[in-house]
């Protein structure tokens, strides 16, 4: 009986999700994934959602252990390309829910500790960087090209 | 004739609930205290950047040596053949593995990083004596676990159980040997570096290990109302009168050796003579209370029954055994680190100075919630299976000689 | 570990573009951004990984290191964002100034305290995950991704130079992550070695005039501070210990 009433109570769950499903076929219970500033990830969206701690935990250890600062996936540029900025127009910190690793991260039900050693405030010289403009950057590459030849 | 041994389980009565709720308090407590440490930090304990390993340490390190020893029982009765100790084998095999786990409690919960539990039991560095302690521990887990259940299996070839017996007498002994190392192998600090703590801890743990059995078994049998034989807990009083007597001969020749090297001379005279409190810790807890007092009750007796001299020496072996450890622990933090040999610090970030400590109430919660946790697995061990004999008369000592 | 995924996010044009620039340019240091974008800058040193081939190294002069200057901590303090709460029992410390009397002489100097950066450092051989650890260019760390907070690297360093982070922390600086209940200690200013720079107490060591403090690589005889280290004697702290510790003391 009480194995029965379970099975209910799911099937229940299953058409109301069904029914809020909105035109894209995503629930609309999935997360508010607030938009990132910058160029978007060149592997889609999809594959990081799915792949995004494997390429930083690669990377991570990267730096850590082995000193190469060159990596392509650290924290502290999601944080600074992903900041969402809270009421007052600077960005929030991981304490408000509106942050872009803890949206999403609610949501799964996924707990992370990279915040209780990392800050979750984008760093302005990275944000710096990241914000110059690609023309500038293509002049900055071709005169490399031309130094270093 | 000797009695034949019957093991049945420790009826649930009143006064067994009761003490059941009160030991669930202790744990209770304990883990309010490990919520409050987590979410504010080790900032609300006692514990510092100069003592970094506090009162939680003292119970959890005593707990674990007190573990190896409470085995002592059983190895005597499968290893050394004493066969008036056998009906007590069992208990004895879950009193240690209860010691183990209350201990390892308060250690791994006093983590900066509980959470990250998992990856201690996963990346080992195996230069660290603390990775091979991890396996230490959970392979007594293992080990004395077969112990027991070969002991309990029907049909078992008595050379099976003292197969198992041996290897488990001798993990026991490698279990002690790693968390006396884990102070003796710090080379930096002038209080530890000494390859005599490895044994020290060992004869340690043979002596507070049966202080703590006998008064476990003694109060299981009085709650119970089952008999235990007088010459019984005479006769392992006199052994733990042997034990006591070896910790303070270990005690003497650790500092002797220490007052003879110059280098060390610094930190003997601060734990032996001027070091207030931690003086008063060694001289009186250790010392009087934990060593020349048991002994007195126990090779000075009258005639008649001397079971309450026993206990009360038991007692008093565990609190000296407590300042020992405190004494190691603490006073060995305390005293500071020598690095400008030939210099007095001025000024400095507390160099040079004897470090403060006092303990905070959450560390004694943790510390006495893994106390409780042990009895409470000791308790639930005797009360589902058939761990205790229904009576322990004298009779297996010498069958001409009943005691009734 | 091999990572599929990885390989397919290498082929990313910047990435090829940034490859063929680290085989031409020998003083051109890159940085690839997220998405595509990549920075060059120039530094000092090409090399972007510890290095093998080096040890980094400190030469503290002890007779040019002043009792009432406090600007090495100071230094450390704002670039590594560790900072004084009032209790200093539990407060970091990265580095800290010890001021000694000798005791028989009654000579008396002053000097910074950090950690030594031993060759064989004992943090690393009594932690039991891995954590501690040190890099291939000599420089000792603690990986706290790994750290579990047991405090025996704490209780194993002959030099007390690790801090336990007593309380939770927030806004830290990027390139000094730092949390509770993890063990911390100096890292050389690790984020500026590796870009070719020096560590911070080193530099604010020189611009306050008493250029007490050198820093450099000890494999290198070249290097100046090799040089420094084979003209004037100098000791490690706890020698008997034969850690051989990077940072060495001249005039103590």
């Amino acid at each position: 009986m009480k194995r029965l009433f379970a099975s209910f109570l799911i099937l229940i769950g299953l058409m109301g999700n069904m029914a809020l499903a909105g035109e894209d076929g995503k629930s609309s219970l999935y997360p508010a994934v607030p938009k990132a500033t910058g160029k978007a990830h060149p592997e889609g969206n999809e594959f990081m959602r799915i792949n995004h701690m494997k390429l930083m935990r690669h990377d991570r250890d990267e730096t850590t252990l082995l000193g190469n600062r060159d990596v392509k996936y650290s924290l502290k540029e999601c944080v600074a390309c992903h900041a969402v900025n809270g009421p007052d127009a600077r960005p929030v910190s991981v304490k408000s829910d509106k942050h872009f690793c803890r949206s999403c991260h609610e949501f799964a039900a996924v707990k992370i500790d990279c915040f209780q050693c990392h800050n979750s405030l984008p760093d302005p010289d990275v944000v710096e960087r990241l914000t110059m403009l690609p023309q500038k950057n293509r002049e900055l590459a071709a005169y490399l090209k031309e130094v270093t030849q | 004739m000797m009695d034949r041994t019957i093991y049945r389980e420790i009826k649930l009565t009143p006064v067994v609930w009761l003490l059941a709720g009160v030991l669930g308090a202790f744990i209770a407590a304990a883990g309010l205290a490990l919520l409050y440490v987590e979410h504010n930090g080790h900032i609300v304990t006692g514990m510092n950047n100069q003592i970094v390993w506090g009162l939680p340490h003292v119970f959890a390190i005593f707990l674990i040596v007190a573990a190896s020893g409470a085995l002592n029982v059983a190895s005597i009765a499968s290893v050394f053949g004493k066969i008036e100790n056998k009906p007590m084998a069992r208990f004895s095999g879950l009193l240690s593995l209860a010691l183990l786990a209350g201990g390892l409690a308060v250690l791994v919960l006093d983590l900066g990083r509980p959470d990250r539990l998992l990856l201690a039991m996963t990346k080992n560095n195996f230069k660290s004596i603390f990775a091979w302690n991890i396996y230490l521990y959970s392979g007594f887990f293992a080990v004395v676990g077969a112990y027991l259940y070969v002991q309990m299996a029907r049909g078992m070839a008595p050379k099976v159980i003292k197969q198992v017996g041996t290897a488990a007498f001798i993990w026991r002994l490698a279990l002690t040997t790693g968390t006396g190392s884990i102070f003796g192998w710090l080379v930096a600090r002038p209080g530890y570096d000494a390859a005599i703590l490895a044994p020290m801890f060992i004869v340690m743990s043979f002596s507070f290990g049966l202080a703590f059995f006998l008064l476990a078994i003694s109060a299981v049998y009085r709650l119970s109302g089952r008999y235990i034989g007088p010459n019984l807990i005479k006769r392992l009083g006199r052994l733990l009168g042997i034990f006591a007597g070896a910790v303070l001969y270990f005690t003497a020749v650790r500092h002797l050796t220490n007052l003879y090297a110059a280098e060390h001379a610094d930190f003997e005279r601060f734990i032996l003579f001027s070091g207030g409190f931690f003086t008063q810790l060694f001289w009186i807890g250790q010392v009087l209370i934990g060593g020349v007092i048991p002994l007195f009750l126990l090779f000075h007796h009258t005639d008649g029954s001397n079971r309450k001299h026993v206990l009360t020496a038991s007692v008093l072996i565990i609190l000296g055994g407590m300042a020992q450890i405190y004494g190691i622990v603490i006073g060995g933090q305390a005293f500071p680190l020598e690095i400008f040999p030939a210099y007095t610090v001025n000024n400095g970030s507390f160099d040079g100075a004897i470090a403060n400590y006092s303990a905070s109430l959450p560390e004694l919660a943790l510390g006495l919630g893994g106390v409780a946790l042990t009895l409470l697995i000791a308790g639930l061990g005797v009360v589902v299976l058939r761990i205790l004999p229904l009576n322990l008369s004298d009779r297996n000592i010498d069958p001409s000689k009943p005691d009734f | 570990m091999k990572l599929p995924a990885l390989k397919t996010a290498v082929k990313d044009l910047s990435e090829i573009d940034r490859r063929e620039f680290f085989k031409a340019g020998g003083a051109v240091a890159t940085v690839a951004l997220s998405s595509g974008v990549t920075l060059m800058a120039f530094g000092g040193a090409a090399s972007a990984n510890a290095d093998a081939g080096k040890r980094w190294g400190l030469l503290i002069d002890v007779n040019k290191c002043k009792s009432d200057c406090n600007a090495c901590v100071t230094a450390c303090s704002d670039e590594n964002g560790w900072e004084d709460t009032g209790n200093p029992e539990t407060d970091a410390q990265w580095i800290r100034k010890v001021d000694l009397t000798h005791k028989q002489t009654g000579r008396e100097v002053s000097l910074p305290m950090m950690c030594q950066h031993c060759e064989q450092p004992p943090c690393v051989d009594v932690c039991p995950t891995g954590a501690s650890f040190k890099r291939a260019d000599g420089i000792v760390l603690v990986d706290k991704h790994a750290c579990i907070g047991c405090r025996y690297c704490m209780m194993a360093c002959p030099f007390k130079a690790r801090s336990f982070v007593h309380e939770p922390v927030e806004n830290q600086k990027s390139h000094a992550p730092r949390g509770n209940g993890t063990v911390e200690s100096c890292t050389l200013c690790v984020h500026r070695v590796d870009k070719g720079g020096s560590p911070a107490c080193v530099e604010a060591c020189s611009e306050t005039g008493h250029g007490a403090m050198m820093f450099g690589d000890l494999n290198d005889p070249a290097s100046e501070i090799s040089q420094a280290l084979k003209q004037y004697s100098s000791i490690g702290l706890r020698d008997d210990l034969r850690l051989n510790p990077g940072v060495r003391y001249s005039n103590l």
